[in-house]
Parts: structure tokens; C-alpha cells; sequence
């Protein structure tokens, strides 16, 4: 049976199983392989996608629970101002090193500071403890999204 | 690795491509610094019509910054902005481009006089053209941004329209061509971002998992359980009517190295339905002779044998036992650490394509094309020539990538589907129990200390994994492990113990375990001598002079090891004092590898038994230049987390009747970024010696440091990995 989905705002039919995780809906289905597989357990956050608003491990999402939802993915993340900001300090401070976790971190990044965009340094550490980088650029990412916090706060002034 | 060899003398040749783009082709041959060892590097440089440079990036990216500094290096010397230089990742070809390794930090070490000479030869024959076609000599003639200048009579013109002359003039002899000098660098010393963060911020398909040849099937595996054990018999019916399951191979083909990886694979149009059809297998392994082997089994025969005498000579000098026994003080202890996985984020996958006429050709994360090349070529029997292999970005090395493993497993999946693309791809606990892993190993070590307290004698008993009188591979310690070279009287002895694990190189390998060993030993030498570890160190380093290497490694220079330990104290305010906080631990650690010295300090506090790093202080020499000071920063700040995870975080690799258990991140945890320092602050001696990598040697020290610094906290002393104080 299709099942309808919004991803980065379009409109998308798959006919596949329903329990497929939204992971490999995206890689597989979709044709949208920026969403990585790091665990398949909701452990490191690489496949983390935004889920009306939310973010979620889409290796951990059944298609059905995301169908008619409006996901985000990497790929559309700066059509949001937030994921814009986010992105631009990513690459301004140059975080990545190998990069695989990056797509996950963004959009943890972009949904907390879309809910919150004035974290504390404690908020967000709390707040990306979900997402593992094995590179270890942790003290980056948390420079980028104090960078992205005040250039969202300068944005709306 | 591959041993590296010479075939020819350098040369540089250009031509035209299409009567436009000026192509230039180096070849060089060069002895790596500190190396008898001669190596050989191609680069491919192309000057387009509107005056861009395309530049080949020939060694695999796996976040160590490779694909920007090799670049770096060749755009300098042939005097091009950066802003104009275009990156394109290499295929594997020994031929064209020599080794294309990414291991042991080497390839700073390798290419760093080649390939600013291949770039600087480019540049002498676009001199070389615009003085021919001014009529002026080239000595008159500058250059800078891509075109050459004549200040005399204010001409210019660009290297894109200097093409046609330019590959009509002889070209130079790449050993005498002149280089910049340091102060003239525009591009290399200045930070640079990575040439792919662009594309990784936009999520676009760089990675191995990424890989998408049209009509691609996938793969997934049912793996032995056991390590060397081998397939004994199988029933596919009930998988192959699983949805999209299209075959099941079994994979036996010969002898992957160093173990049997013996599994079968399910292939069909979507991994994740192969992955979930796994649990319809049904499959018998013959795993006799392997399943006796476990965690517990080791430690248990490794406490019998440090008490036996070592069944190896590693190193002797002089007469330990006499020297101990004439000792003031004699300290001793013994020492522990597990096994490790490397745990890449990217999980072990690989793609590949058996085409109609035999050939195969691969979309592969490896850090080490032309060793798989090899590999798969012996175990299935076929041409290496009659590979193609494309290089993705690799999403995390440390060393695994380095094995062949996947890769063979994926052509004798590909070579039972002709025709059609399979990916392999590993899921979480495949890739956590079929590691090369890091070996566990034990010290006993012993130690006198005369009336002065000066350090006079130093035993090892090492346990490690082996077999025929010999470690394994990563399972080995360096016959001059310091301060070994310098004392009068020493032992260093082996023992071995027997494992069905496939073992390998994890970053700083070998060192990531000895330092902790050494460095925190020395520790409580110094402090039974009344001193503290620097100034033990230093004074066992003694004059300044080069320690005779390991065959194929460079010397143990002790004056740039002086120079790293009192910058790191100078620059943490090192007094030496133990901590009087309660709760506060300062901590130290010096090592030596991969070319690189480093002494680090770390800050830390303990609140119930919890340990918080606070602080970080390194100090490193790795020669005369930071290529890239960006990517060094990244690379440090990333080597000492990756040092605190191993101390502290990571949880052994267990092993129970053969097989390892470890399934995922909950039992193999990473660190994340709550765990990880406020601060870590960095410092560079510069020498004046060849620059050297920065991957691997930050690592070591800071294992040692935080054991140090728990042992300042709390008074109690740690000597198994991980550290914990529970």
C-alpha cells in the first residue's frame, strides 16, 4: 500500500512495507542517502531527521508512524532559518572531520536551537549528548551552535 | 601496508589535453625522512583554459584532512591562489600515484619534499615558456595567483595561456628544482578548511555506504560467531522467500588475512529486507578448536605467565637482575589493557561490480587500496590489473580500514552476481565482532632506583598474543621502548598467548597501550624517588643525542623530547607539587611515535568516584612546518578525546567460548560530548626537522596523563584499562 510523506517539504509516495524504518526509506527508496546508519538502535544519532518539528532517529521510525508527518533531512535543512544559521557556522568553524555523524548532529543541532535558540553551554550539552562523533569534534559543534545561537538572536533583532 | 618501492628516477612530463587544459604528470623518488625506505609519488596537475587548477587528492580521506594538505603542498610550490584550485579524489594506481596509504602518519613524512617538487617543476616549465616567448630570460620572471610576471616591462600572462609553450619545454630535474623558502608560503602554514565540508554540511553522497551504481543490489551477512571458524552447512530455503531476497552466497573462499572470515551473505533489493531476512537462515559452523577461547581464559593464563620466566627476548642489556638487587629502592607493578574495537562510525561496507569480462570494479572505503588490491586478486585467483577501485571518503579509519577483509568478502558476493553492483554493508554488531582488534596485552614491570634516585634498572615482562615466538600483528612493543636505550641495565621479555581474533593497527597502535604502561610506571618511579615524572624524565633523557631507531623507524631524538616536557610544564605552570584540592588531579604524559613528540598535561577533578577531565595541555614536535594549523588543531583536539574514550569510556571487547558479545554502542560505548574536556589547549615547538603526521602521536600521552592525575586525586593508582574507580 503507498504511503504519502512530506520530506523537506514535498509531497512523496513509497509503496513499501510499513514497518521499514524511515532510514532506508530515505537511502533506499527515496534516493536520499545524506541521512547515515551508524548503530540501527537509536545509539549515535546519525540518522537523526527532524519529524514535525521533533528530532527523531529515523532507524528507530516505522514509515507508518511517518506517514503524512513533515520530515526534514539533511538535504533540506538550511530552507529553515535556523538550519541555515546552523549550517553556516558548521562550515565556518570547519566541524567536520570525517563528516559521517555530521548530518545527525546538524539536525539535533537545528532542533534544539529551533525550540530553544538561546541554549545554555549545559542545554547543549544535554541536548547533543544523543549524537556520537567518533572523530571527536565535540568542542567544535558546541562552538558552532553558540556561534549559530547569536547569529539566529542578530537575524531576529 | 605495502612495502614501498622505486621503479624509476622522478620526472615530470606535460602535455596538452584537448589542445586546452596543460596536463602535468610527476613522478618522484625520494627517501622519507628518517627512512631507508624510498617512496614514489604521482601527481596529476591540470591547468583548464579559464586558468583553474585541477589538482589530484591520491590518498584515501578518512577525516585526517589529507584530501586538503597534499593539495596544499603542490599548489604552493606552483604558485596558484587556492581560491583557484580544484580537488578531485584519485583511483587507485600504484603506477601512476605510488602508495596511496592512509597509515602510521606517513604520508606528511612521505610527500612532503615530492610533492611541493612536483609542483615547483610545474611551475619552472611555465617560467621556462613565457621567458621563451618574451624573449627574457627566466631568471627576469616572478610568478603568483596562476601567471607569470616580467616586472621590467610590467607583462603578465596566465599559466592557462602559457599552455601550448609549456608542454613543449624540458622539464626540470624535480631533485635540484628550487622551493620556496618558508617565508615566502601563501598556502601552506595558513588554515584551510576542508575541501568536503561543503559537501558533508549539504548531506551530498561521499561515503562508501553512499555509493550508487545503477542496478544495485544489496548485501547483507550471516557471519561466523566464531572467528576462524568455517561454514559447515546451510538451508536457504525458508531466506529465499523472504521478500527482495534475490541469492544467498556462501563466502569460503580462502584465507582472508591472518583468519578465516567464513559467512553467508544474502543479497536482494534492499538492505534492510537482506538484514531482516537473516533471521530465516538456518547454518552450522564448525567452530572446534576456537570456542575454548575467552576473556576470562586470558587473564587467567597471563597472571600464571608473569610470574614464569619470558619465552621471548625482546631487549637486554647489562644485568637487570644483578642491578635490582644491588638497588636502593626496587618499585614494581604490573599493568593491564583490553581488547579494543575500532568502531568507525561509517560501519564496514563496500561495493563492487563483476563485469561480463572478468573485471571488478569497486566503490571502497579502504585506507589501503593497493594492499586490497593484492588481497583480492590472491584469494580469487585473478589479474590485480583487472581491478578498478574508486576511492570514496571514508567515514572513520583508525586503522581498520586498513584490512582487506571487507572488500574480499564483497567481490566473491560480486563475482556470484555478474553484472549487477552488490553493496555489502555490515550492521553494528557484525562490525563490533569481526574487528581487527586491538590486542589486549599485560606488563609486569620492575624497576630499581639507586641512593641518588636516579633510574638505573627497568624489567618488562610483557604478555601479549602470538605464536611461533612471535606477536601478532599490533601485538608487538619496540625493542627501545624508553627508557630502555638508556639505562645500563635492562629486560624487556615476551611471553604469548594464543587467540582466534583477527588482531590489527588501531590508531597510535602499539603506542596507545605502552605509553599508558610506561609512562604511568615511570610515574610511580619518580614518585618513589621523591621526584615528579618531568623531572624524572628529564633527567633520565640526560644529554641531548639520537637514540638508535627500530629497522625502518627514525631515531629517538632526547633533546626534542626535552623540548616537548618543558613546554608542556611551562606552558600548563607545572610545579610538581601534588594536588591539594580535594577532589583535583594534575597529571603528565610524554610518547614518542609516529615521528612526533608530545608531552600533555590534564586537569582533573573526581566527585564520588566519577572522573571529570578539565583540562587538556598538550605540546608537540613534529618538525619544522604545520602544513595545514586548522586541520592540526582538529586532528589534536580529536587524537586526546579519542585518548580520554580509551582511558575511560570505552568498555573491553569481551570474549566468551570463541565469540565476541559486544552488540552495539550500549556495550561499547563512545564518548560523547558530555564527557569530553572543557579545554584542550595546544602549543608547538617548532625544529628544524622534516614536518612529520599528526593522526596518530597526540594520542599516546594522555592515556598516562589521566591515570597520573586520578592517582594525584584520589592516591589511588590505576594500572588496568579502562580506568575506573569503581
Amino acid at each position: 500500500m503507498a504511503i504519502s510523506l512530506t520530506v523537506n517539504r514535498k509531497a512523496r509516495t513509497v509503496d513499501v512495507e510499513p514497518d521499514k524504518p524511515l532510514l532506508w526509506v530515505l537511502r533506499e527508496d527515496l534516493g536520499m542517502p545524506g541521512t547515515k546508519f551508524g548503530c540501527g538502535a537509536g545509539l549515535c544519532g546519525a540518522c537523526t531527521v527532524i519529524l514535525n518539528g521533533e528530532a527523531v532517529r529515523s532507524c528507530q521510525t516505522a514509515l507508518s508512524d511517518a506517514a503524512g508527518k513533515d520530515i526534514v533531512t539533511i538535504e533540506g535543512v538550511t530552507a529553515s532559518p535556523v538550519g541555515a544559521k546552523v549550517v553556516e557556522a558548521w562550515t565556518d568553524l570547519d566541524v567536520p572531520q570525517c563528516g559521517y555523524c555530521q548530518a545527525g548532529q546538524i539536525m539535533s543541532a537545528t532542533a534544539m536551537l529551533t525550540a530553544n535558540s538561546k541554549p545554555t553551554a549545559d542545554e547543549v550539552t544535554a541536548g547533543m549528548a544523543g549524537n556520537i562523533c567518533r572523530c571527536a569534534t565535540y568542542l567544535r559543534i558546541q562552538k558552532a551552535i553558540a556561534q549559530a545561537s547569536k547569529a539566529i538572536a542578530g537575524g531576529a533583532a | 601496508m605495502n612495502a614501498v618501492s622505486v621503479s624509476r628516477r622522478s620526472f615530470l612530463a606535460a602535455s596538452l589535453v584537448g589542445g586546452a587544459a596543460l596536463t602535468f604528470e610527476a613522478k618522484l623518488a625520494f627517501a622519507a625522512s628518517g627512512s631507508a625506505t624510498p617512496a614514489m609519488l604521482g601527481a596529476f596537475i591540470t591547468i583548464e583554459a579559464d586558468n583553474s587548477v585541477t589538482i589530484l587528492a591520491k590518498n584515501p580521506e578518512i577525516g585526517q584532512g589529507v584530501k586538503t594538505m597534499l593539495p596544499m603542498l603542490i599548489a604552493e610550490e606552483l604558485d596558484v591562489a587556492w581560491s583557484q584550485v580544484k580537488i578531485q579524489q584519485a583511483d587507485d594506481n600504484y603506477e601512476k600515484y605510488g602508495p596511496q596509504f592512509a597509515g602510521g602518519s606517513m604520508t606528511t613524512p612521505l610527500n612532503w619534499l615530492p610533492a611541493r617538487q612536483a609542483g615547483a617543476g610545474a611551475r619552472a616549465m611555465l617560467v621556462a615558456a613565457a621567458a621563451q616567448q618574451w624573449g627574457v630570460p627566466a631568471a627576469s620572471l616572478t610568478t603568483g595567483e596562476g601567471k607569470v610576471l616580467h616586472a621590467a616591462s610590467g607583462r603578465s600572462i596566465t599559466y592557462a595561456a602559457l599552455a601550448p609553450v609549456a608542454a613543449k619545454m624540458a622539464a626540470p630535474d624535480l631533485e635540484k628544482v628550487p622551493l620556496k623558502s618558508t617565508k615566502d608560503f601563501k598556502i601552506v602554514g595558513k588554515a584551510m578548511k576542508g575541501v568536503d565540508t561543503p559537501a558533508i554540511v549539504r548531506g551530498e553522497p561521499l561515503f562508501g555506504i553512499d555509493a550508487q551504481p545503477p542496478g544495485m543490489l544489496y548485501a547483507a551477512m550471516v557471519k561466523c560467531p566464531v572467528i576462524s571458524g568455517t561454514l559447515k552447512s546451510f538451508d536457504d530455503a525458508a531466506v529465499r522467500k523472504e521478500k527482495g531476497v534475490l541469492a544467498v552466497v556462501p563466502i569460503t573462499d580462502g584465507e582472508i588475512p591472518a583468519g578465516k572470515h567464513n559467512a553467508v551473505a544474502i543479497v536482494g533489493d534492499s538492505w534492510w529486507r537482506v538484514h531482516k531476512a537473516r533471521e530465516k537462515l538456518a547454518v552450522q559452523w564448525d567452530t572446534a578448536g576456537f570456542d575454548g577461547f575467552s576473556t576470562e581464559g586470558y587473564t587467567a593464563k597471563a597472571k600464571a605467565l608473569l610470574g614464569a620466566a619470558p619465552s621471548a627476548e625482546l631487549f637486554k642489556a647489562g644485568n637487570a637482575d644483578a642491578a635490582l638487587a644491588k638497588a636502593a629502592k626496587v618499585i614494581t607493578a604490573d599493568y593491564a589493557y583490553p581488547f579494543l574495537a575500532h568502531a568507525t562510525l561509517e560501519p564496514q561496507n563496500c561495493t563492487a561490480l563483476w563485469h561480463a569480462d572478468g573485471k571488478l570494479e569497486f566503490w571502497a572505503p579502504t585506507q589501503d587500496p593497493g594492499t586490497a588490491r593484492g588481497d583480492i586478486a590472491k584469494v580469487l585467483g585473478i589479474d590485480p590489473a583487472s581491478l578498478t577501485i574508486h576511492m570514496t571518503r571514508i567515514g572513520g579509519g583508525f586503522g581498520r580500514r586498513l584490512m582487506s577483509d571487507f572488500m574480499i568478502q564483497t567481490a566473491c558476493i560480486a563475482k556470484a552476481m555478474p553484472g549487477r553492483p552488490v553493496k555489502l554493508l555490515y550492521d553494528r554488531a557484525d562490525d563490533l565482532r569481526n574487528d581487527y582488534f586491538r590486542p589486549a596485552g599485560w606488563h609486569r614491570m620492575t624497576a630499581g632506583i639507586d641512593a641518588a634516585g636516579a633510574l638505573v634498572a627497568l624489567k618488562d615482562h610483557f604478555i601479549t598474543f602470538g605464536a611461533n615466538g612471535k606477536p601478532m600483528r599490533a601485538a608487538e612493543m619496540r625493542a627501545t621502548e624508553f627508557p630502555g636505550p638508556v639505562l645500563p641495565d635492562v629486560h624487556f621479555g615476551m611471553s604469548f598467548l594464543p587467540t582466534n581474533l583477527t588482531t590489527g593497527w588501531l590508531r597510535a597502535p602499539t603506542s596507545n597501550a605502552v605509553s599508558f604502561v610506561f609512562q604511568g610506571f615511570l610515574d610511580e618511579v619518580a614518585e618513589a624517588a621523591g621526584t615528579d615524572l618531568p623531572s624524572l624524565m628529564l633527567r633520565t633523557l640526560g644529554a641531548t643525542r639520537q637514540l638508535p631507531p627500530e629497522p625502518d623507524d627514525t631515531p629517538f631524538d632526547t633533546g626534542r623530547a626535552r623540548g616537548v616536557i618543558e613546554a608542556v610544564c611551562k606552558f600548563a605552570g607545572w610545579t610538581g607539587k601534588r594536588s591539594t584540592t580535594s577532589g583535583k588531579g594534575r597529571g603528565f604524559g610524554f610518547y614518542f611515535s609516529h615521528r612526533g613528540y608530545f608531552a600533555e598535561v590534564v586537569d582533573l577533578t573526581v566527585v564520588d568516584g566519577a572522573v571529570t577531565i578539565d583540562k587538556v595541555w598538550i605540546a608537540g614536535d613534529i618538525g619544522s612546518q604545520v602544513i595545514n594549523p586548522l586541520n592540526a588543531e582538529h586532528q589534536m583536539q580529536g587524537a586526546v578525546i579519542d585518548g580520554i574514550a580509551q582511558a575511560m569510556v570505552w568498555q573491553p571487547i569481551e570474549q566468551k567460548a570463541g565469540a565476541v558479545n559486544n552488540e552495539n554502542f550500549g556495550d561499547f560505548p563512545l564518548i560523547r560530548v558530555n564527557q569530553t574536556p572543557a579545554e584542550v589547549v595546544m602549543t608547538w615547538v617548532v625544529t628544524d626537522n622534516p614536518p612529520t603526521g599528526l593522526g596518530e602521536p597526540t594520542l599516546p600521552p594522555v592515556i598516562p596523563a589521566i591515570a597520573n592525575a586520578i592517582k594525584d586525586a584520589t592516591g589511588k593508582r590505576l594500572r588496568s584499562l579502562p580506568l575506573s574507580l569503581a
